[in-house]
């Protein structure tokens, strides 16, 4: 009888415990520009947070920065709002999320595309995304008819220039001669928003004999893949799965699996077994990859296939090393 | 055909691209303008008409229908702007401001309220918007060398709107300088009161110039996003209608110089697209940085020294008061 008493007052602390716990539990997710349907970068993280959803039912409240100066702010508003763990989109919330995280060490911060910031309350993600694209680079070569392949990046820094170096390597493994034209949309946030131009620097890529074109451009990118498609090319989609956008037109696309480090951040601070440091995702952890479904199938040959999963094994078993630009700023290439 | 001339045909072929949505713009600012009501609400009606335009496209699967829609809207939008400053004599450029942040908050929240993607509309599929116009006996002029690349890269496989808006140039001349209309039209921008003691009314001849503003600038939004673009994107006109404004001032309110203008603009655009990268004779490879900001200094520099006198219509930005 005692012991019974005893095992229900402990079950009844335990609801009690976990329902004070969810009901403490406020998670938020800021968005950067590009926006959440960007069908790109954002969008992989909302797919994952969405699965979080739709799992736990817990709502996350999110925020869409529209201009560089909203990004602390927004932080700081949702903490006010009473957020405990707050997500990061992008490294240009670096800095924003640095400050906000030290003023507010209760409080736990996870972060997509940085590691290098130290905080005791903060997990980073990173992805090494040349190991992706260095596995797309390999299809576009194979792919192409004329030789020439592209890269449209949108804003002009090291982390694009990562996409683009790992790319150029994976080509040249597959054909040693293959001309790679790179081109970047611009210098400025509002590059990673400008279809127009990213369709017409495609445009000027496939003139100068260009037949598969991979981009690295957030929302600038749907127009890269509709101009490939328009002139009857191939294009190549990056961070989400972009194969259904032009079906047929679409190569693959470089996935970078954002949805999974959005999804385990709120998990594990749902949990409350919330590891803070650096992550790093790469081919071995599965956190890049490449897409093949009904969109592609017919373009994947079987030598494109067993190629790309001959460089995977040989990448993740270490044989082959693909350099990572933003190590030295500098592409070997 | 040398490389270097291929690509610098390959380069005028992206300069009419670029330059279709200027045109129109700028054919907008003439008409407005030359009628005496500043216009700098040409980039709220572009994007408007790109917005209204992939909707209706999208929804209707007609790209046509999305013109129609698109004209409608920006029209609806000159008009609200006529309703300021030619009825109520309002200042005409705090109107057009005004147009302008309106179309840039609307779009995307009937955006949102519509289709629930952040203020975009989905991509538009081949039959919802313009593909290019293959035009005749292009097969038979690719073996004439030299003119048959030309013919076939430079004049045919460019979507209808293209050619609207380089018919549309001679059409514009036409009315302002044949035309009884063209000519009240003038005369009301420079010396209304003139006008208005021929007994012609002044406020309706505004409203018309404006009339015919949102008709071309509904086009030209039409074209960003059902032509050139594949879908609205927010902010898609990205100071397109404020660039056809310095066009219009740099052609000195007059069509075909306008025309040249934008011309100009947009090979400086496509110019900066393709040279990106690519060593130079000379000068070997040009920064990205100094690449992207080309057209910016050019229009500085061309706008500051080689544009001389220019005379804007005399009675520009008055409101006619009887």
């Amino acid at each position: 009888m005692k012991s019974l008493v005893k095992f229900f007052a402990a079950a009844t602390a335990m609801a009690v415990a976990t329902v004070a716990q969810a009901a403490d539990f406020k998670p938020a997710v800021i968005y950067d520009m590009g926006g959440k349907f960007d069908k790109s970068f954002n969008e992989g993280v909302y797919n994952g947070i969405k699965r979080f959803t739709d799992e736990t039912g817990v709502e996350v409240m999110e925020f869409e920065v529209t201009n560089e100066t909203q990004r602390e702010q927004a932080m700081q508003r949702m903490v006010q709002r009473g957020a405990t763990v707050v997500l990061g989109v992008g490294f240009a919330q670096a800095d924003a999320i640095s400050k906000v995280a030290s003023e507010n060490p209760d409080k736990l911060f996870s972060i997509i595309d940085v590691n290098w910031l130290d905080h005791p309350n903060l997990r980073q993600y990173a992805f090494k995304e040349h190991e992706g694209s260095y596995l797309v680079g390999i299809a576009a070569a194979m792919a192409s008819k004329t030789g020439t392949v592209g890269f449209v990046g949108g804003m002009d820094i090291p982390l694009i220039r990562a996409f683009a170096c790992g790319y150029v390597q994976g080509a040249k493994s597959a054909n040693a001669d293959v001309n790679v034209i790179q081109n970047m949309t611009g210098t400025t946030p509002s590059a990673w928003n400008d279809p127009a131009k990213g369709g017409e620097l495609t445009r000027a890529q496939i003139d100068r004999g260009a037949d598969v074109v991979y981009q690295a451009a957030g929302g600038t990118g749907v127009g890269v893949i509709s101009a490939a498609a328009d002139a009857g090319k191939m294009s190549i989609g990056v961070d989400s799965n972009q194969n259904h956008m032009a079906p047929g037109s679409v190569l693959t696309s470089m996935l970078k699996r954002v949805d999974v480090a959005a999804y385990q951040t709120m998990k594990d601070a749902m949990s409350g077994d919330f590891e803070t440091g650096v992550r790093n995702l790469g081919l071995a952890e599965e956190g890049v990859g490449w897409a093949l479904d009904e969109h592609n199938a017919a373009l994947i040959t079987d030598e494109m296939k067993a190629a790309m999963d001959a460089a995977s094994a040989a990448i993740v078993a270490g044989e082959v090393s693909v350099h990572d630009y933003r190590s030295d700023n500098n592409c070997p290439m | 055909m040398s490389e270097f001339a291929l690509q610098l045909l390959y380069t005028f072929d992206g300069t009419i691209r670029l330059a279709t949505p200027l045109i129109l713009c700028a054919m907008a600012g003439i008409f407005s303008e030359r009628s005496g009501v500043i216009d700098i609400s040409l980039e709220g009606k572009l994007l408007t008409g790109a917005f209204v335009a992939a909707a209706v496209a999208h929804t209707t699967g007609s790209p046509w229908l999305g013109v129609g829609g698109a004209i409608l809207a920006s029209v609806c939008m000159s008009m609200i702007h006529g309703f300021a400053c030619i009825t109520h004599r309002g200042n005409q450029v705090v109107s057009g401001l005004a147009i302008n942040i309106l179309a840039s908050g609307l779009t995307v929240t009937i955006g949102i309220a519509l289709f629930r993607q952040g203020g975009q509309t989905p991509l538009l599929a081949k039959g919802e918007r313009f593909g290019p116009t293959e035009w005749w006996l292009v097969d038979l002029f690719n073996h004439v060398p030299i003119l048959g690349t030309i013919y076939r890269e430079l004049i045919s496989g460019h979507n209808m709107l293209v050619y609207l808006a380089l018919f549309l140039v001679p059409v514009s001349a036409f009315i302002l300088y044949k035309t009884r209309f063209g000519l009240r039209l003038r005369a009301v921008g420079e010396v209304p009161a003139a006008v208005d003691s021929a007994g012609v009314s002044v406020i309706w001849l505004r409203y018309r110039a404006l009339i015919l503003a949102g008709l071309l600038c509904g086009i030209a939004g039409a074209y960003l996003s059902t032509a050139q673009g594949a879908g609205f994107v927010r902010e898609m006109s990205a100071g397109k209608g404020y660039i056809a404004l310095a066009a219009v001032i740099f052609g000195k309110w007059r069509p075909v110089p306008a025309l040249l203008a934008c011309l100009l603009f947009g090979f400086l655009e496509s110019a900066s697209s393709r040279l990106e990268g690519v060593p130079l004779p000379l000068i070997g490879e040009v920064p990205t940085q100094l690449m992207l900001a080309l057209p910016y200094i050019m229009t500085v520099l061309l706008l500051a020294g080689f544009i001389g006198k220019a005379n804007p219509p005399k009675a520009i930005g008055e409101p006619y008061i009887k």
